[in-house]
């Protein structure tokens, strides 16, 4: 009994730390993000890596969504004789819920992983104690300009997410099963409102810090070899998607 | 003035450095050589704070580097250029960015200056005209020479090397030993080296120390080390694996 209540007491102590120095970790390349010199150019090569390699994946997985949720929601509204509220279950669904979450997985899978094991890496082969021997602070040089990028590319496309799964249901429902393309728009006109396209973004926003900062900790902290890469690798990724959808609830808890 | 003061360092509760003792003489090169494992690289990053000692102190001209704030840390760092075993070259850059990067970074040249500075560094070690290779496209020699250039880009004072012959051919680290005897000759850096490639590395050795079972054995003058009657250097030269040394 007494060994048991120790393994528990030393696993909850490790996790305690491990949030701490996870804390830290983003903090500190918050502080620095916000110290001059700006990285502008390694924000742009980030934005390239995060936003525009993201981009095709986005493209297709919103397309796909939308169009599923054009048979879900044909299928679900029929049984109310509401047909013509697809286009506003569509975009509601999109624009609140699923355009940032799933859009923020398609990220994390895209270029989240590739941060991790691009980062553990270079802790492997000691390009990150390169930079410290230099007196270059890596945080803000590796961690700093990737979660920039990643506020700044994440909004930008869960809105493309959004308006392709808006496409993809709009065709399903109005081009396969016959909803008035008028019903479609003047339903999502009239129901969503300001606030639901401002709580798409502040999920979309805070996803992608939450991408950045877990995928670069781990991989910044990878054990100095291959199956430390790979392991951190799959953590970071694990992490995200768990942490994705724990942060949600917590926002669409405060923001319904 | 480099000086190591009882220096302990333990991984996972396996201890590596069990007190060392250490002074590094100024503009010299001095060798620290012992077998794979033995803490060889352990200690020579606590040289530039890398690694914090778990106990102990290293003094740069009399200053405890582990005690110093960040800010004042990274001044320090800027006196030390390190050549890493891996050569440790930021692999999404040319080597020429990599060799101008300190400079980039850390000064206010224009790029007409730092082109020229980084030019005569690739000279400096052979690699004239393969500033725009990515290190992916290097043998392992070529990256140790890179690796060369950019820990000397900044004119340290202190130039720490990390097994820089390690995986090389006798020729290729023939000319490593030479590259960075001659550039100690031209900066007149202290060098710090970390190798067990003996006898090679004797040459260019001003002094030698051996590290063995987490301590310094023995520290002397390179002529002095290689006759010395210390059973612990006398089985490391000879390679033997009997003796006070814990090889297996």
């Amino acid at each position: 009994m007494l060994s048991l209540l120790t393994h528990i007491g030393r696993f909850t102590l490790r996790q305690l730390t491990e949030m701490g120095k996870m804390f830290l970790f983003l903090l500190s390349a918050l502080i620095l993000a916000f110290r001059p010199p700006a990285k502008l150019r390694l924000i742009i090569h980030h934005i390239k890596t995060i936003g525009v390699d993201s981009l095709s994946v986005v493209l297709l997985s919103g397309f796909f969504t939308g169009m599923v949720m054009g048979f879900q929601g044909y299928y679900s509204l029929r049984k109310f004789n509401a047909e013509s509220w697809l286009g506003s279950a569509a975009a509601l669904g999109l624009v609140r819920e699923l355009g940032p979450v799933l859009s923020a997985f398609m990220v994390t899978g895209r270029t989240g992983s590739a941060m991790a094991a691009e980062l553990g890496t270079m802790r492997a082969t000691e390009q990150i104690d390169a930079l410290y021997s230099m007196a270059i602070n890596p945080i803000k040089y590796l961690v700093s300009p990737r979660i920039i990028a990643s506020l700044l590319a994440m909004p930008m496309l869960t809105a493309i997410f959004d308006v392709v799964g808006i496409y993809g249901a709009y065709l399903v429902g109005v081009g396969l099963l016959g909803v008035s393309s008028g019903s479609y728009f003047s339903g999502m006109e009239s129901s969503v409102v300001f606030n639901d396209v401002y709580s798409g973004f502040m999920k979309s926003l805070s996803f992608g810090l939450i991408i950045t900062w877990v995928c670069c900790y781990k991989g910044f902290h990878a054990p100095p070899m291959a199956t430390g890469v790979s392991q951190a690798t799959t953590e970071s990724v694990v992490l995200s998607f768990v942490m994705i959808l724990v942060w949600d609830y917590f926002l669409t808890s405060v923001m319904l | 003035m480099i000086r190591v003061v009882d220096v302990h360092k333990s991984f996972g509760g396996q201890q590596v450095l069990r007190g060392v003792n250490l002074d590094f003489t100024t503009g010299k090169i001095t060798t620290i050589v012992g077998t794979s494992g033995c803490g060889k690289t352990v200690l020579l990053k606590h040289l530039n704070a890398l690694l914090l000692p778990d106990r102990g102190e290293v003094l740069v001209d009399n200053v405890d580097i582990t005690k110093l704030r960040r800010k004042e840390l990274y001044e320090m760092r800027g006196r030390f250029g390190v050549l890493f075993q891996g050569a440790a070259l930021l692999d999404s850059m040319t080597i020429f960015d990599n060799i101008a990067f300190p400079l980039r970074e850390k000064t206010q040249m224009n790029e007409s200056q730092i082109h020229k500075k980084v030019e005569e560094r690739l000279d400096q070690v052979g690699l004239e005209g393969m500033g725009y290779k990515y290190p992916a496209e290097l043998s392992g020699g070529m990256k140790k020479r890179a690796g060369l250039a950019r820990a000397l880009i900044m004119d340290p004072e202190i130039v720490l090397f990390d097994e820089p012959t390690t995986g090389l051919d006798p020729v290729l680290a023939t000319g490593i030993h030479q590259l960075i005897a001659r550039t100690q000759e031209t900066f007149g850096f202290t060098g710090v080296v970390v190798s067990h490639t003996i006898p090679q590395v004797f040459e260019i050795s001003d002094y030698v120390a051996i590290l063995a079972n987490g301590v310094i054995e023995e520290i002397s003058p390179t002529e002095e080390f290689q006759t010395s009657q210390n059973p612990v250097v006398q089985q490391f030269i000879r390679g033997e694996i009997e003796g006070p040394i814990q090889a297996l």
